[in-house]
């Protein structure tokens, strides 16, 4: 096919004015919302309250954070446990069937004491999984979000070995450690997390330990409170009420 | 019930994150620390009985030290990025010295040594071969040829210092892979501060023995005549290390079993179960016990030559077994239970898989072909020094 010196200026011109059009689009389309610009991170200090007597094992919250996040199938950002504990307390009977994603089957045993206990990652303030990572690709934001950076993670899973809690995992598509941001995307747009918002009965509730109107204060100070595993002295900040000795 | 686990795990421990590659990890770089200390042993402490083994621990060392991070490289998800730990390592993570570590030990100890101690002997190839093994030769003089008296006594002070710095780093390689375990609080399998010193111990145990084995080996391969002596003197290095070694793993068995703290009836209950084979018939009883019974037996009573030539070489076959048994109990062990402590799983390993046992055994076999092309380039038989005995 013959093509004259006019035509292809002219189809270069086209092409070139597409392909910065497609462009300027998807940068302004493609993109995930940034945090909010009146979000200032210093403001914050992000942790989860969780009432237990409150949660009835539903699984709302584990299929809205699977769903929120992307999560993917076997692994989980959250995760819902169900204890039946006799009186040898110390050995109780756990369960946490596909993490609770779809609830739980009915208990038949009416002689134990049975509660839920919602998991997720503690967002520890010295958390040892941001001490071990070995190139700093997991951090603890300045507003007290643990996070890990998809594009500087090696996969090396350290981070999973220093984990107390078990509240993260290798993805399998990524190769990266992944984990609950806390919904970081919606948080710093003035949003709770998507577990908290599934909750129908408020037993998982987002708090701001910075901001001196949020509940968590009254929370902490007239209840029974608690964190998991405190000998490992991370500074947990998801708080349980009436959390059972046995949990671990 | 999920497959192979038996009580609560949490739901994202099921699967194994550190696999059999792991496991070899500190395997390898246990041979590498326990070869150069044998090596060591004849150059700083003037062990004069180890010499013949003296150039033949420097390069096992070497090749297996060449083969080190690969295991680490194969596991990880992004390998291409494994680079950033030398550019932005993160200053209070354990792993990311290790690059470091690695480098110091390669660059800085083991070549220079090697180079200095072969120097000659590449200055002379250099000089009489043709083709294009003197162009390899030239290339390794690093453009010295000057191999007077005087420059080898620079030579040989030079490497002595290297060799006395070489072992605080060798310690420094083995005992730091031990803090990478030892250092995780969360696993009470793995966090205690007797690791870094069971892993340097058993990694001095498991060099020794691998140098013996390949002394013994290259000796019949090129049908000479195994210098007893020197036989002898490894023999003993090799039980003072291993009743060492064993001694510390069995002050920390005892020193759990009596504190008894809240993870001791699960790890209790897994080495009486899912390790049973691993940990008490192949690390306890065929790779310790056996090998230190058999050892001991040569310090005790006078055999012959040849029934002692096969004690050791058996021995150390055991001890390679348990050590590297050792290993897999410790990286394995420590993620076969929950950190609940209320349930275990199972790890079953794959066989052409990327972290499975093809790439494994590949990974074991890659330092003998580099022993063997390091052997043909830097002969490290010493034939002339056997004396009597």
């Amino acid at each position: 096919m013959e093509i004259t010196r006019r035509q292809l200026l002219t189809r270069c011109t086209q092409l070139l004015v597409l392909t910065g059009t497609a462009a300027a689009a998807l940068e302004k389309t493609g993109q995930a919302p940034g945090p909010d610009d009146t979000y200032h991170m210093a403001d914050h200090w992000w942790g989860m309250m969780i009432d237990i007597e409150k949660c009835i094992g539903c699984g709302n919250c584990v299929r809205a954070c699977s769903k929120e996040n992307n999560v993917p199938e076997g692994y989980f950002r959250t995760w819902v446990e169900r204890y039946q504990v006799t009186e040898d307390w110390e050995h109780p009977k756990v369960d946490s069937p596909d993490g609770a994603i779809h609830g739980f089957p009915a208990n038949t045993d009416p002689n134990v004491k049975s509660f839920f206990v919602p998991k997720l990652c503690n967002h520890c303030a010295d958390s040892p999984c941001v001490q071990v990572c070995p190139v700093g690709a997991t951090f603890v934001s300045p507003d007290g979000v643990v996070l890990v950076d998809p594009d500087y993670c090696l996969g090396c899973r350290y981070c999973i070995q220093a984990c107390p809690y078990g509240c993260r995992y290798f993805h399998p598509e990524k190769h990266i450690a992944d984990k609950c941001t806390l919904c970081y995307h919606r948080i710093t747009q003035g949003l709770t997390t998507a577990c908290c918002e599934a909750c129908p009965t408020g037993a998982r509730r987002l708090c701001d330990l910075k901001d001196p109107n949020d509940p968590v204060h009254e929370f902490l100070r007239n209840n029974m409170v608690h964190v998991l595993k405190p000998q490992m002295a991370t500074g947990a900040k998801v708080y349980y009420n009436n959390l059972d000795g046995s949990v671990r | 019930m999920i497959n192979g686990v038996a009580g609560y795990m949490y739901p994202n421990e099921v699967e194994l994150q550190w696999s059999l590659l792991i496991v070899l990890y500190p395997y390898i770089t246990g041979l590498v620390a326990g070869a150069f200390i044998l090596a060591s042993l004849e150059r700083v402490f003037k062990v004069e009985e180890v010499r013949p083994t003296y150039r033949l621990a420097l390069l096992t060392a070497l090749a297996f030290l060449l083969v080190a991070p690969l295991p680490l490289q194969l596991h990880l998800g992004h390998p291409e990025r494994s680079f950033e730990m030398y550019l932005t390592p993160h200053r209070t993570s354990a792993m990311a010295m290790f690059g470091f570590v690695y480098l110091w030990y390669l660059m800085v100890v083991l070549l220079v040594e090697i180079w200095l101690d072969y120097r000659a002997d590449i200055v002379h190839q250099a000089q009489t071969r043709t083709g294009v093994m003197r162009w390899i030769y030239r290339a390794l003089t690093l453009g010295s040829q000057n191999v007077s008296p005087a420059s080898r006594r620079i030579d040989d002070k030079v490497g002595y210092v290297v060799t006395v710095i070489g072992i605080p780093s060798a310690f420094l390689l083995h005992g730091y892979v031990g803090f990478i375990f030892g250092s995780v609080k969360a696993n009470p399998w793995w966090s205690t501060p007797l690791m870094p010193v069971v892993f340097l111990f058993s990694a001095m145990t498991s060099g020794i023995a691998a140098v013996l084995v390949i002394y013994v080996g290259s000796s019949l391969l090129r049908r000479t005549r195994i210098d007893m002596r020197c036989l002898d003197a490894v023999g003993k290095y090799l039980f003072y290390t291993f009743v060492i070694d064993f001694s510390l793993e069995m002050l920390d068995l005892v020193h759990r079993t009596y504190e008894a703290d809240e993870s001791f009836r699960s790890l209790d209950f897994m080495v009486h179960t899912r390790l049973f084979i691993s940990q008490i018939v192949v690390q306890i009883f065929l790779g310790t016990l056996l090998p230190l019974g058999l050892l001991a037996a040569t310090q005790l009573v006078r055999f012959s030559d040849a029934i002692r030539r096969r004690i050791y070489v058996g021995a150390s076959l055991l001890t390679l077994v348990g050590i590297f048994a050792m290993r897999w109990n410790v990286v394995i062990g420590g993620q076969l239970f929950s950190k609940s402590f209320l349930g275990y799983t199972t790890y079953k390993v794959e066989f052409a898989a990327r972290e499975g046992l093809l790439p494994a055994l590949a990974l074991m076999i890659l330092p003998f072909v580099l022993l063997l092309v390091l052997v043909k380039l830097l002969p490290p038989w010493q034939e002339q020094e056997v004396t009597e005995g």
